[in-house]
């Protein structure tokens, strides 16, 4: 990875006492798409924020192409940044939001024109240039704040939750939007989100990330696959983890492992070696899910609808067969 | 007396207090009497007319124009970049700031007028008109300080980062994104501030010196040995003169949001 065009060397930053992140070390490649995935108060925002350069880390170098830019001011960076909120510019009409990066650059009228048209029209907003923020919707102000991001052409674009604040259907329009603009302009891009199914839908690779530190890093295969550990497989849908200590108990294990974790999808109801008490039952359509009282805990199980239904406060037999179980090691200490 | 008729007669007695005074003052002040009287006797606007006539009073009337003009311009000056560091850079022992900046509002004036004088303007051997400016700056600066950290408020940060991020500098970023999303609460700051200033007495009474004396002094000064209707006159024609202006700037503004 020596030809990364972003590199964090030992990133550390703290506020006061609490330390947000530690010793991050990461690389992104040139064209890439990388998520930072975790739960709120992991540091990906915190480690986006310091690749931006709005926040200055307390030990460590960013690399951005071969210069070292930890201490160049964020402006100076030339990295684009799509926030949460949007941040528009509520007093300048749409083709000033997305000229203005532009107008900063000194460019001739008639360029700045161009492209902030061109942008515009990229994310399918050719005609608005004239209103003002509040008279579009979410899900437009989204596109405007992604056009402005771009039309300045950076280097290196963050993405901080894009998407959280749209409705399902807006979601799955930006996220091909967003997919289809990356493979167009090859731009490397880092995208902080929460939400696990947005990382793989988007991402070439998966940055796990808890406590401000890194969990696991890998290709959205090997991440919803092969979790290393029990935070990384509860985030990503694992929902049955019991510990080699206590299945040895009760069956033989096919190799070494702190502990084999089972989605809903993956536990065998109405036959098998396991006797438990079904516990609540939710049709969800294509799907029953299961919810069973068993000597290991509760067991969450999704069976296919047309199969033969339990209801609540029957013995229900299961199985957890080891061929689908992902082998986890054990979590760092937070 | 049932409950509703209660609330009406404490309504009316509320209004009663808060308009009558101005009432009245409006009343005496079209007066075609010779004497300070209520209710008036007849109606003119002779003493009006008469005020105007004053030099005194047009000279009292320029310096305290003046007077409110630059020391609101003083305090947004001040107060503009203390709002702002006060609201985004999170000084250590901001709110002990905070504090001392909004004390003047609590403090009697009195006690700020004889304060200043004493221990500022005598020891330094200041003059009328710079211990005057000064004094108005500082009696202002709250205002200054309090409306425009409430449009700070109401403005995310994210939007200043965002102009950052496109390469802009923080000064530009400044200019060009947070001034004019704050211009209302800049402008409310300044009607405020003109107002207080220029109806200010206690602070004024003391600071103000020989041929050097504020319009509500110098009115002061001559209820003690005149009493015709044209003080009267005068009061009402400044009262109306507020109350236009806050009204323009609640039409256009919406002034009300910020205090």
């Amino acid at each position: 990875m020596s030809d990364a065009f972003l590199r964090l060397h030992d990133v550390t930053l703290r506020y006061g006492r609490t330390i947000a992140v530690e010793k991050l070390n990461l690389a992104v490649s040139a064209g890439e798409f990388v998520a930072l995935l975790g739960p709120s108060g992991c540091g990906k925002t915190t480690t986006m924020r310091a690749i931006a350069g709005l926040l200055k880390p307390s030990a460590g170098r960013i690399v951005i192409d071969g210069a070292d830019v930890t201490r160049v001011a964020p402006n100076k960076r030339d990295v684009g940044l799509m926030f949460q909120s949007y941040a528009l510019f509520p007093h300048l009409t749409v083709f000033e939001n997305v000229a203005f990066g532009l107008r900063l650059r000194k460019l001739p009228d008639a360029d700045i024109k161009t492209r902030a048209i061109q942008a515009l029209a990229s994310v399918g907003l050719a005609g608005t240039e004239e209103k003002l923020p509040k008279e579009l919707s979410g899900g437009q102000q989204q596109r405007v704040a992604l056009a402005r991001a771009i039309v300045v052409r950076p280097r290196l674009l963050l993405l901080d939750e894009p998407l959280s604040n749209l409705d399902a259907r807006l979601r799955l329009e930006m996220r091909s939007e967003i997919t289809r603009l990356q493979r167009e302009l090859n731009l490397p891009m880092i995208y902080v989100t929460h939400d696990q199914v947005e990382a793989l839908a988007l991402a070439d690779r998966i940055i796990v990330m808890r406590a401000g530190r890194i969990e696991q890093d890998g290709t959205p295969e090997v991440i919803y696959a092969k979790p290393r550990n029990e935070f990384v497989a509860r985030f990503v849908g694992f929902e049955t983890i019991l510990t080699a200590a206590r299945l040895a108990a009760h069956a033989r294990l096919p190799g070494p492992a702190y502990a084999f974790g089972w989605r809903p999808r993956h536990v065998v109801v109405g036959t098998g070696p396991y006797q438990g008490h079904v516990r609540g039952a939710s049709y969800l359509g294509e799907t029953v899910e299961y919810l069973i009282e068993s000597e290991f805990g509760p067991i969450k199980a999704e069976v296919a609808a047309d199969a033969p239904r339990h209801g609540p406060g029957q013995a229900v037999a299961f199985d957890l067969p080891f061929a689908r179980a992902a082998p986890l090691a054990a979590d760092l200490p937070a | 007396m049932n409950g509703r008729a209660l609330q009406w007669t404490a309504l009316g007695a509320v209004l009663l207090f808060l308009l009558g005074p101005f009432v009245i003052i409006l009343a005496a002040g079209v007066s075609d009497g010779e004497t300070l009287t209520f209710p008036p006797e007849g109606v003119s606007l002779r003493w009006a007319a008469s005020v105007v006539a004053i030099a005194e009073l047009r000279h009292a009337f320029a310096i305290s124009f003046a007077l409110a003009v630059l020391s609101t311009l003083g305090a947004l000056l001040l107060g503009i970049p203390a709002a702002y560091a006060l609201e985004r850079l999170d000084p250590p022992g901001a709110n002990i700031v905070r504090a001392v900046v909004t004390s003047p509002l609590v403090v009697p004036g009195i006690v700020v007028g004889l304060a200043l004088l004493r221990y500022f303007v005598i020891p330094l051997g200041i003059g009328v008109r710079p211990a005057l400016l000064a004094s108005h700056i500082a009696l202002l600066i709250p205002y200054a300080v309090r409306v425009v950290a409430a449009s700070l408020r109401n403005l995310r940060v994210d939007i200043e980062d965002a102009a950052i991020m496109l390469g802009a500098t923080p000064l530009q970023a400044f200019f060009q994104i947070v001034a004019p999303n704050i211009r209302n609460g800049v402008i409310a700051s300044f009607i405020l501030s003109f107002i207080t200033s220029f109806n200010q007495v206690p602070v004024s009474l003391f600071l103000s010196g020989p041929g050097i004396s504020t319009l509500p002094i110098e009115m002061l000064a001559r209820i003690d040995f005149t009493y015709d209707p044209s003080i009267a006159a005068l009061s009402a024609m400044l009262a109306l003169l507020s109350i236009a202006i806050v009204f323009l700037a609640e039409r256009l503004l919406g002034l009300s949001r910020y205090v």
